[in-house]
């Protein structure tokens, strides 16, 4: 299917292409997507009834909540669940851990790059069977407020694109400890708890205390999911929206940096090691 | 079964013994496990704490009254998952054909499997649930007497074993769900979140669900609501708490059902 044309500076290169492959890798697993999607609607409406009753205890407004904005905060939030990485954990942290990481680097392609278009691919594809349809059961069983003009939608769908390369670079950048660490089972336990909480996954960073919120802004995690959730559900719009959207950007050009110059370093002391 | 010979259960003791010196000799990994765990606890109990920034009862219940639900149902999924949660594992051990091996050993296929891991970092866990728990009571108008021990624990060992339950319920699906093992986390995981809240904030499939198919509001928010004398959900009576080891007893023979059936569907990794 894919014709294979001499490479000159004007192709975009190999790397669509290893989004398209990590795209139709994660077809494959039909039963898992699924069982991610009774996971995701499964906390979502445990997630709903208590942050809802919350709502309701705060007399039908909470820190710029009410309950229609409040359940799409948590449908968006699950549904993007599966697609984000919060986890840690990725095929490079293993490739790394085996050595396996030796053969990438004889290939003609940026090791570090290639690693994340394959995650983002696998990112975009967990939206069709787990996104897409865990918004779509809380649309109808519990309902929820979201824009009617087509602006956040667009906008929205841009953050989320980011979201989840964010995600997947810093994702990267765990795996990449493993050059020094070899075993990165315990910087990803670490990662997994602090981003999940500080992303947004649990309860929105609007409703945190001051010091806690400022915290949670100085890192890259709510760039992963609570930005795109603020965009593509309306509750930050305007000039403000797009305020978000370029702090993903920054984010991305953080960890992207950063991801760069671990993995270079990386393979001198592969090199050193013999590898 | 089990033998009434304390000489039977000796292998078992021995790997035990085992698992947790193996443990314990990679200091750093250990201690960062450890330290991790501990953090999980914290965040867990930090978005509890979070809400109660703004409001001053969540479904009838304030913080002191959360506190003691989350410390009950925190401390016994802990100790649950110390013991049976490498269940989880299964999966894994099918892919690589770890099970098969079990099988061909003359002893019970659950008891290897039990003690074929034990996660002392998971101890770290329960300690956070022990703290919260003490807080909560202390925190509480407990009026003290036989009757509150006496529920404390029935609560607490009724709750450690409906929680084991539900790891082997999810052991047992998991022979035919071994690419699909999020599914079992749902009622797994799902159930620990559900245990930690009051019942009172659930619509009724909810209720359904996690009140009684998979009896967790009879791990924490039930005796809880028991011990505070506060409303109970569903329309149940205030001694309601005192109804958990039937909760136990119906998660075990549910968690018996799977795991037989499992067991009997599974044909071997091919090794």
């Amino acid at each position: 299917m894919l014709s294979v044309r001499p490479s000159h500076h004007l192709s975009p290169g190999p790397y669509p292409r290893l989004v398209a492959a990590g795209f139709r890798q994660q077809s494959a697993y039909r039963l898992a997507a699924l069982a991610g999607l009774v996971a995701n609607t499964t906390f979502g409406f445990l997630k709903v009834a208590l942050l809802l009753a919350t709502v309701e205890a705060a007399g039908g407004e909470l820190r710029g909540y009410d309950v229609g904005t409040m359940s799409a905060y948590v449908w968006l939030s699950q549904g993007l669940l599966g697609s984000v990485n919060l986890y840690g954990r990725s095929e490079m942290a293993e490739r790394i851990r085996t050595g396996d990481v030796v053969v990438d680097f004889l290939r003609p392609l940026d090791v570090h790059a290639a690693a994340v278009a394959t995650e983002v691919g696998r990112g975009l594809f967990a939206l069709l069977p787990r996104g897409v349809p865990s918004v779509l059961v809380g649309a109808v069983v519990v309902g929820m407020t979201m824009p009617t003009t087509p602006g956040p939608y667009l906008l929205g769908a841009v953050s989320v694109l980011l979201g989840i390369t964010v995600s997947a670079a810093t994702a990267y950048l765990v795996a990449a400890t493993g050059f020094w660490l070899v075993e990165t089972r315990g910087v990803a336990l670490l990662y997994m708890v602090v981003a999940g909480f500080l992303a947004g996954l649990y309860v929105p960073i609007g409703i945190f205390p001051a010091p806690l919120f400022w915290l949670a802004t100085a890192t890259p995690f709510p760039a992963m999911l609570m930005y795109p959730v603020d965009v593509l559900s309306g509750r930050v719009d305007g000039l403000a929206s797009v305020g978000l959207v370029a702090a993903q950007v920054g984010w991305l050009l953080v960890v992207g940096a950063l991801g760069q110059l671990m993995t270079r370093r990386g393979r001198r002391r592969l090199e050193v090691q013999g590898g | 079964m089990a033998e009434p010979h304390g000489s039977a259960l000796a292998p078992y003791r021995a790997v035990l013994a085992s698992r947790i010196r193996s443990q314990a000799s990679y200091r750093t990994s250990f201690g960062l496990d450890l330290g991790s765990s501990l953090l999980v606890g914290l965040t867990e109990l930090a978005e509890v704490a979070v809400l109660f920034t703004s409001v001053s009862a969540i479904g009838g219940f304030d913080l002191a009254a959360m506190l003691l639900v989350f410390g009950l149902a925190d401390l016994c999924f802990s100790l649950a998952d110390m013991v049976v949660g490498h269940c989880d594992n299964l999966p894994e051990y099918v892919r690589t054909g770890r099970l098969d091996v079990f099988y061909l050993r003359p002893q019970p296929l659950l008891l290897q499997l039990v003690t074929s891991d034990i996660s002392l970092r998971r101890l770290a866990r329960a300690l956070v649930g022990l703290v919260a728990l003490v807080v909560g009571l202390v925190v509480n108008d407990v009026t003290w007497g036989f009757e509150a021990v006496g529920l404390l624990l029935v609560a607490v060992v009724s709750g450690v074993a409906t929680f084991a339950a539900l790891f082997v319920w999810a052991g047992g699906l998991q022979f035919f769900l071994v690419n699909g093992s999020e599914m079992t986390n749902a009622f797994v995981y799902g159930g620990r979140y559900a245990a930690t809240q009051p019942g009172t904030v659930w619509g009724r499939p909810l209720v359904v669900v996690f009140g009684f198919f998979f009896p967790m509001a009879f791990t924490a928010y039930l005796p809880a609501a028991t011990l505070l004398g506060l409303d109970t959900f569903a329309g149940l009576p205030a001694w309601a708490g005192w109804l958990a080891p039937v909760a136990a007893v119906w998660a075990w023979v549910a968690a018996g059902l799977s795991w037989r059936t499992g067991v009997r569907h599974y044909q071997g990794a091919g090794g």
